[in-house]
């Protein structure tokens, strides 16, 4: 397209969150000398950066990071293998040019619009959220609807607060932390509506987002109906049938200014269709084959926009072997396969009763303190032994890694948790000392950085650590 | 006292709907000070913005009606009007399905009908055209409307107001008419945010209210009864499935046309609307029950739809002034108030009124101009008045081309806010920044068209209201979805 230019790479991914990011990384290592990852937001991560709660890592760096920190070492891994992330570009069309000719990709960006060709491409998308208007909540539209990944944006990241009453409909993880999150912050969420019988996210997650907090969940209800003619006012929760159907006169009515949506997630492949690539009709998910090729040839996919993952470990993991395998069939080599039952490993919904969710690590281990015939107690279920010392933890005094966000003087959210889990009881008290903290932004602030300390049960003072780089 | 500190005007105008933005837009072009009164905070806030958005060819309307003849005028005029005010619009037709004998034989009388009200190249056509038109309907036999259209009603309304603005009339939002007294030589007008209003003449085009603001001038008598319609919106994605409106053959005895398919001017496909005489005038929820059963009948007319295409809902209430147990039409009324001189009603303006609105100006001119000359005054034209308005950028519609060159003259081209809908951020900005002043979360969405795709906001709307915080000040707890009362947030966060 003449005046415009276009820019050659052999790998050319789209999305830099950690499908994106890894998949950089794993077409580098594979020896692809070009290797580009177009992001549309301002700053790579995707997701994760609005993420702010710790259980990302376990996997591949077999440690508790927070989102944001997890992303931080994936824009690390990818540049230091020398990939090119280029955010701020928004990919609009994509086509498979005649054999040998690769793979043409526009996209638009504040510095033009601009045509990539590419030997291979790796679908990194993502998803979206599953909104109120798909599943066709009857009532009114009044303001204060929202699906929680918006609220999680809103709330970790714009320093905007939806109300203080909160229902929550869908107890998927994102819907689970986001109950938890806006405890903290205040607000008082009146109840989790599940329409499943059993709740739809890990079991650590209700066991620590929940639980920990005495939010009620209604397994086997949902939303009937909204009310409130400008603003929310209430929702009517009703049971459902067998058919997921509300049932006449099991109507409750719960009082609230917000209704956080956490209703599933739908891989996003609208840059993926204007290539032919086909998609599963049911999931929206891209198709590909054992070695994630779509059936549009050199046309990669990763993550999300592939099929839903509980774990950005797993996301990752899969994103550098369609990097790899984008990069073999460059060269002819042989492809990797990927193991699809990798990923569905974690237990869902409630925890076991009477047991510990040990959440060390990604088994999630249901631990059970039992006492044998001499009246001495051990624990079961556990894989390994640090399972134990969790369990007696849980039982004596808990404690959590609290993750939040401090203000700065610009009134921007830096995201922040403590330097190590502080006692359970302690988190109201830890979160009000840091509400009248404003860290200081003459200088920039460095993902590690101490900012402040909160008190813990003991009277020792807890380090608060930035988790993220400031922009 | 507040009434000598009365904003005096020549005309007041009740409603910034369609109808009142074209009769505010007409009398723009005379030397009139014109004021329009709105209690919402933006224009097409009532059914004007909550209806099938078609242009309709007038064959479904009583001939000798005021209805026929208005909406045949209409419909003939509006893709010059819509060029001239930047609309979007398109004749795409319109088919109506037969499924059996008696379906065929309304259909006969409805071509002849709108032959009388002259409509234009209607005809029957049979099972294999229907095919052609409207692949998957099926039925034995059909008619076919080649003038109807399809339009976006949100930006013929703004379009209409901003360029009444621009030529002079004033806007006052979120001003409710509280009390009307009747004076010697006009009337005395108090809206709910404390302003007096003094004029000659007063237009009542107040949609849904327009008996209640008829009663409140003294003229009692009318009354309207609120019939809602329901509506499904589906993804762009579905587009491939319809290219022409399809309706069912208009069974007596109903209360609107029946529930239709119908492609949108932005790709999408919208299903509705049910008809429900409902008491709650302001009441534009969906129910479970409506709901179940629009989505049996759009199913029966198109079978190949599937319940994941939804994206949205959306309902209004047509002010109809046939009563329940009768159904049907009665007559839009405009007229001067014989009791009551200077007062304009425009009571009963259901569909077509849209399709109507500019003929029904006219005529609401008209009456304007009898009323001056019986003051010996006249309706002197403005050199000044402009009747076109710059169409807004439509980033997504244009060749790859333009594209670069508007990112190349300003880079907010170069930033997608909306990724549904492909809407740019200086798009997003214009519609903040937008002539009439309205600020809220849908006025933006109605000028830019952004948060209106399958993720409903769920990628923009973080980003909008970025904007509005950082870069226009606005605080959180201020930001409404559509005017006071509807605040989207409670504050900061910390």
């Amino acid at each position: 397209m003449g005046a415009r230019g276009t820019v050659n790479c052999d790998v050319l991914v789209i999305g830099a969150g950690p499908g994106g990011l890894a998949a950089a990384k794993g077409a580098r290592e594979a020896g692809a000398r070009r290797v580009i990852v177009l992001e549309r937001d301002a700053c790579p991560g995707g997701i994760l950066n609005q993420c702010i709660h710790d259980g990302f890592g376990l996997i591949r760096y077999k440690e508790q990071l927070t989102g944001p920190e997890y992303a931080v070492r994936a824009e690390r891994e990818a540049t230091e293998a020398g990939a090119k992330i280029m955010t701020g570009h928004q990919v609009v069309r994509m086509e498979r040019m005649a054999a040998g000719e690769g793979i043409e990709v526009t996209a638009v960006s504040a510095s033009g619009l601009k045509t990539f060709r590419a030997g291979a491409v790796v679908l990194a998308l993502g998803c979206r959220e599953r909104t109120r208007g798909a599943i066709s909540i009857p009532g009114s539209r009044p303001a204060g609807v929202f699906t929680a990944g918006v609220i999680q944006n809103f709330v970790n990241i714009r320093n905007v607060m939806p109300g203080h009453r909160v229902v929550i409909l869908g107890s998927g993880d994102v819907g689970m932390i986001m109950a938890r999150r806006l405890t903290l912050e205040g607000a008082k969420v009146q109840v989790v509506a599940e329409i499943l019988p059993e709740p739809a996210g890990l079991a650590r997650n209700v066991s620590q987002c929940l639980y920990d907090y005495g939010i009620p969940i209604l397994c086997s209800h949902t939303v009937s109906r909204i009310i409130g003619r400008r603003k929310i006012e209430a929702v009517e929760i009703s049971e459902v049938d067998q058919n997921m159907r509300p049932v006449p006169g099991t109507e409750q009515r719960f009082d609230c200014d917000a209704l956080v949506l956490s209703v599933g997630l739908i891989p996003e492949n609208e840059i993926a269709q204007t290539a032919g690539v086909t998609l599963d009709p049911k999931t929206n998910g891209t198709l590909t084959d054992e070695y994630l090729q779509t059936d549009v040839e050199g046309i990669f996919s990763c993550g999300n926009s592939r099929r839903i993952m509980d774990l950005a470990d797993f996301v990752s993991e899969q994103g550098e072997l369609a990097g790899r395998n984008a990069v073999a069939h460059l060269t002819g080599e042989e492809m990797e396969t990927w193991d699809e039952s990798r990923t569905t490993s974690m237990l869902k919904g409630y925890p076991v009763p009477d047991t510990v969710t040990c959440t060390l690590c990604p088994n999630g281990c249901q631990v059970r303190r039992v006492a044998d015939e001499n009246g001495t107690f051990t624990y079961e279920g556990n894989k390994c032994p640090r399972g134990i010392d969790f369990a007696e933890q849980e039982r004596t005094a808990p404690r959590r890694m609290l993750t939040t966000t401090v203000r700065d003087a610009d009134g921007h959210l830096i995201p922040v948790r403590t330097g190590q889990p502080i006692s359970r009881e302690k988190m109201f008290d830890a979160m009000k000392e840091m509400r009248t903290f404003t860290a200081d932004c003459t200088e920039n602030i460095r993902c590690g950085d101490t900012l402040t300390y909160v008190t813990d049960k003991d009277g020792s003072r807890i380090r608060v650590i930035a988790t993220a780089d400031s922009r | 006292m507040k009434e000598f500190s009365a904003h005096q005007t020549d005309i007041l105008i009740i409603g910034a709907g369609g109808v009142g933005c074209a009769v505010a837009r007409e009398l723009s072009r005379y030397r009139q000070k014109i004021i329009v009164l709105e209690k919402e905070c933006d224009v097409a806030a009532g059914a004007s913005g909550r209806n099938s958005a078609v242009v309709h060819a007038g064959f479904n309307n009583r001939p000798g009606s005021l209805m026929a003849a208005l909406c045949v005028e209409g419909s003939q005029g509006f893709e010059q009007l819509a060029r001239e005010l930047g609309v979007p619009y398109k004749k795409t037709g319109k088919v109506l399905a037969a499924f059996d004998d008696e379906d065929m034989n309304i259909l006969k009388k409805l071509v002849a009908q709108g032959e009388t009200n002259g409509c234009q190249g209607l005809r029957l056509i049979g099972a294999g055209e229907m095919e052609r038109l409207v692949p998957g309907v099926g039925g034995i036999g059909g008619m076919l409307s080649p003038e109807t259209a399809i339009f976006d009603p949100f930006t013929y309304c703004v379009a209409l107001a901003e360029n009444a603005a621009e030529n002079g009339a004033k806007f006052k939002f979120n001003s409710e008419v509280e009390m009307i007294r009747k004076e010697a030589d006009g009337f005395l007008v108090t809206t709910s945010d404390g302003e007096t209003y003094q004029t000659p003449v007063l237009i009542n085009c107040a949609g849904i209210g327009a008996d209640r603001i008829s009663e409140k001038a003294g003229v009692s008598g009318y009354h309207l009864y609120p019939c809602r319609g329901e509506y499904f919106i589906l993804d762009k994605v579905a587009d491939e499935l319809l290219s022409v409106p399809v309706y069912p053959a208009p069974r007596p005895g109903i209360g609107g046309l029946g529930v239709h398919l119908t492609p949108t001017i932005d790709g999408n496909i919208i299903i509705g609307p049910s008809a429900e005489y409902i008491d709650d005038r302001d009441d534009v929820s969906s129910t479970a029950p409506v709901m179940d059963k629009l989505w049996t009948e759009a199913q029966t007319l198109l079978p190949a739809l599937e319940r994941k295409y939804i994206i949205g809902n959306y309902a209004g209430i047509r002010p109809k002034l046939a009563p329940p147990g009768e159904g049907g039409y009665h007559d839009f009324v405009i007229k001067e108030e014989e009791g009551c001189p200077g007062l304009i009603n425009l009571i009963g303006i259901e569909s077509p009124g849209l399709t109507a609105s500019v003929p029904i100006a006219r005529m609401v001119t008209d009456i304007v101009r009898e009323i001056a000359a019986r003051s010996h005054r006249e309706l002197t034209e403005k050199t000044s008045f402009t009747a076109v308005r710059q169409a807004s950028v439509r980033f997504r519609e244009l060749p790859e081309e333009e594209q670069a060159r508007l990112i190349e003259q300003d880079p907010e081209y170069g930033e997608i806010i909306c990724r549904c809908q492909k809407v740019t951020k200086k798009e997003i900005r214009r519609a903040i920044e937008n002539p009439l002043g309205v600020r809220s979360i849908s006025a933006i969405k109605y000028r830019a068209w952004a948060t209106t795709g399958r993720c409903n906001g769920g990628y923009c709307l973080t980003r909008i209201v970025n904007m509005l915080i950082r870069e226009y000040g606005v605080k959180a707890e201020e930001i409404t979805y559509r005017g006071a009362g509807s605040e989207m947030f409670s504050g900061e966060v910390k």
